[in-house]
């Protein structure tokens, strides 16, 4: 029994194949596990191990390493408040106690009917818009606890809509046309030089013409 | 496509005076796709370098000396001249794990205007005859991601990217892949790992840089975004021109985001190596000084792992041999302010844990050590703190990076004048990075330390007492 819907199984195909060694794929097929099911399961580790030519073992070996990785059930909203220097000059832990309250939950717990999911993070990238949080990795600046007490409401009333589902990531895919492929180069291949080097041949002044 | 209702780019850039280079689309709204980047001149330097030969592309970025942007400042000509010959297929990967507190430039880059980034990387592949390039972006910028798998879409569409480029012989694909959530995989050797699909631990050096040994074994490129991101301009405007901005050392600009206690908080584009510190916190054009009412005390002039400066390193230039003659480095281009309400061991603790959380595990120096650093100012913060514990954590520091901790000047020039980083019993200098807030503060601020330190040592018991 496959893991991944049809769908995603292509992608996940697709994916292994845009790497020179299918281990590469490891992380990326991970990430589209989470973005399925929400969370790791087993068997979600191993399919990925099949796909990767690795063993399950391996693949938990690797993403047990990532702590966005989670492989027991987490809220369909993850919340990751900064703590981190800049935030925490400017209010960070006050708004992560703020929002344990709120949430009635401690660092790294989730609420009874499974909607949020609250953990502390390091610097998020944001630090000039302290204090900040994601929630699905998606940003929230400057955050009051006002503003904090309100994105709970709109979350739990269903009036957000910028918010995918816990796992997703990016909403829009790489895809790279097959006519338009350069080729994989596995490192295993004896090469010569790249085509283009053999220009370095030629006189300085006489490079080839480029069609623009 | 679902990212191009162009939503409001989200605060942080603040559009300053003075030259612009990577930083020149952002406040347009639709900066990041391809109709602006093509109307604004993109691709034109990917044109020009075809038009070059490739090692005239190389050395016009090894003579307009572009320091690498990532942290270590090594000039990324000299880097990719360290590539061994004929030992192909090379690789390209790109460093866009930016995750050092307080940085906050590379996100810009990457969601603001990414054909920038992927114009860098095709002209790199190109002079170096790499055949494949890697764009790993950190697992939790979900934008990023999005607006360059979008920019990758429309770049292979319009032949910018794949096979026969432009109609040329040059081809190379561009692969997107993201981390999930591991600060040391922004150290090179621990992005390539796990770019194989493994834990994110450094490798062992040397060899020192992955273009000797990298990706799958063979010889690989590791540039910063922000470095790649200037190539194209490069390109189009050629070294005299770039290297007619910032100082002769450091030529250019370069992103510094200001955080913490200052009045204007941002990114800011700053002319390389000729502006101070203390322009950049207290000038007009930028930060416009400390928060109402209040001083400065301490700043952080170079991300989490940099030793922290005080008021009179404010008129220092941003500029790496100054600023590491100095005893502290100028990192990634995040300064954080702190002012004079700010707990001193606080802010040391808050640093100190997360080295402590983010260590890898592999050498047993940073893994022990950073837990107990963080745990002995803990509880000197918890007001359980023991008078030995100042000198504990120095003695815990000197495991990890053992010797006198540099600070002075140093009266030669050059990288040599440089006495960080540190010596380290590490791998990378992940470890030695935490010892660098507890050094500086207790340097400064020993008496912060003390005041918190309510309880007697214990006795100490001998072992002829208990014969």
């Amino acid at each position: 029994m496959s893991f991944f819907t049809s769908a995603n199984l292509d992608t996940a195909r697709e994916i292994v194949s845009r790497y020179p060694v299918p281990r590469s794929a490891l992380i990326p097929l991970l990430h589209l596990a989470q973005e399925q099911h929400g969370w790791i399961t087993s068997e979600a580790m191993r399919q990925i191990a099949d796909l990767c030519d690795v063993t399950a073992a391996e693949v938990k070996g690797t993403g047990s390493f990532y702590e966005m990785f989670k492989f027991h059930p987490v809220g369909s909203y993850l919340i990751n408040v900064c703590t981190n220097i800049s935030c925490m000059l400017l209010g960070g832990e006050e708004l992560l106690g703020h929002a344990q309250q709120r949430l009635g939950v401690k660092t790294g717990g989730t609420t009874d009917d499974g909607m949020f999911t609250l953990e502390d993070v390091e610097c998020i990238a944001a630090c000039t818009e302290a204090p900040c949080l994601q929630v699905n990795y998606r940003y929230r600046l400057r955050v009051t606890n006002d503003e904090f007490d309100e994105m709970i409401d709109d979350i739990r009333s269903g009036r957000v809509d910028d918010l995918p589902q816990h796992g997703t990531l990016a909403r829009v895919r790489q895809r790279i046309p097959s006519d338009r492929l350069a080729g994989i180069v596995p490192p295993s291949a004896a090469r010569e030089a790249p085509v283009w080097l053999q220009r370095n041949e030629t006189a300085a002044d006489a490079a080839d013409p480029v069609v623009g | 496509m679902a990212t191009n209702d162009y939503v409001a780019h989200a605060p942080g850039y603040v559009d300053n005076e003075g030259p612009k280079i990577v930083s020149e689309r952002f406040n347009h709204p639709d900066s990041f796709t391809l109709a602006r980047f093509e109307a604004t001149g993109g691709y034109e330097g990917l044109r020009a370098a075809l038009a070059k030969r490739p090692a005239d592309v190389h050395d016009e970025v090894r003579s307009a000396t572009v320091l690498g942007r990532g942290g270590a400042g090594f000039p990324a000509g000299v880097k990719w001249g360290f590539l061994p010959p004929q030992k192909f297929p090379y690789y390209l990967v790109v460093n866009g794990d930016e995750s050092e507190p307080g940085t906050y430039k590379d996100r810009l880059l990457m969601e603001r205007d990414p054909h920038q980034l992927i114009e860098g990387c095709l002209i790199t592949c190109y002079a170096l005859g790499l055949t494949q390039c890697f764009l790993y972006v950190r697992g939790e910028m979900a934008l990023a991601q999005e607006r360059i798998a979008n920019a990758l879409n429309e770049a292979y569409e319009a032949g910018y990217v794949g096979r026969n480029i432009l109609d040329t012989d040059f081809s190379v694909d561009i692969v997107l892949t993201w981390g999930a959530g591991a600060y040391i995989v922004g150290e090179e050797t621990a992005l390539i790992e796990s770019l194989e699909g493994n834990r994110g631990m450094p490798r062992l050096k040397p060899p020192y840089f992955p273009a000797a040994i990298g990706l799958y074994g063979q010889p690989t490129i590791v540039n910063n975004v922000e470095t790649l991101a200037n190539i194209g301009w490069l390109m189009v405007n050629g070294a005299e021109q770039y290297r007619s901005y910032g100082s002769e050392a450091s030529p250019g600009t370069r992103l510094f985001a200001v955080s913490g206690h200052v009045r204007r908080p941002g990114v800011y584009e700053v002319e390389h190596g000729v502006t101070t510190f203390r322009e950049l916190i207290y000038g007009e054009n930028f930060c416009q000084g400390i928060r109402d009412g209040h001083d400065l005390k301490m700043f952080i002039p170079g991300g989490g792992s940099a030793p922290w400066f005080f008021e009179e390193h404010l008129d220092l230039p941003l500029e790496a041999g100054p600023v590491g003659a100095a005893g502290s480095m100028l990192g990634s281009g995040a300064i954080v302010v702190m002012d004079d309400t700010t707990d001193a061991v606080k802010a040391t603790l808050r640093v100190v844990r997360f080295f402590a959380r983010e260590s890898c595990g592999k050498c047993t120096p940073c893994r022990e050590g950073t837990t107990w650093e963080e745990r002995i100012l803990q509880r000197i913060l918890d007001g359980e703190g023991r008078h030995s514990d100042i000198d504990m954590l120095l003695d815990v520091g000197d495991n990890i990076s053992p010797g006198p901790y540099p600070v002075a000047a140093n009266p030669t020039e050059g990288l040599d004048a440089v006495p960080f980083p540190p010596k380290q019993t590490t791998i990378c200098p992940l470890g030695p990075s935490s010892v660098a807030p507890i050094v500086s503060t207790i340097r400064r601020f020993r008496h912060e330390y003390e005041a918190k330190i309510t309880r007697r040592d214990s006795i100490p018991v001998r072992a002829e007492v208990l014969q």
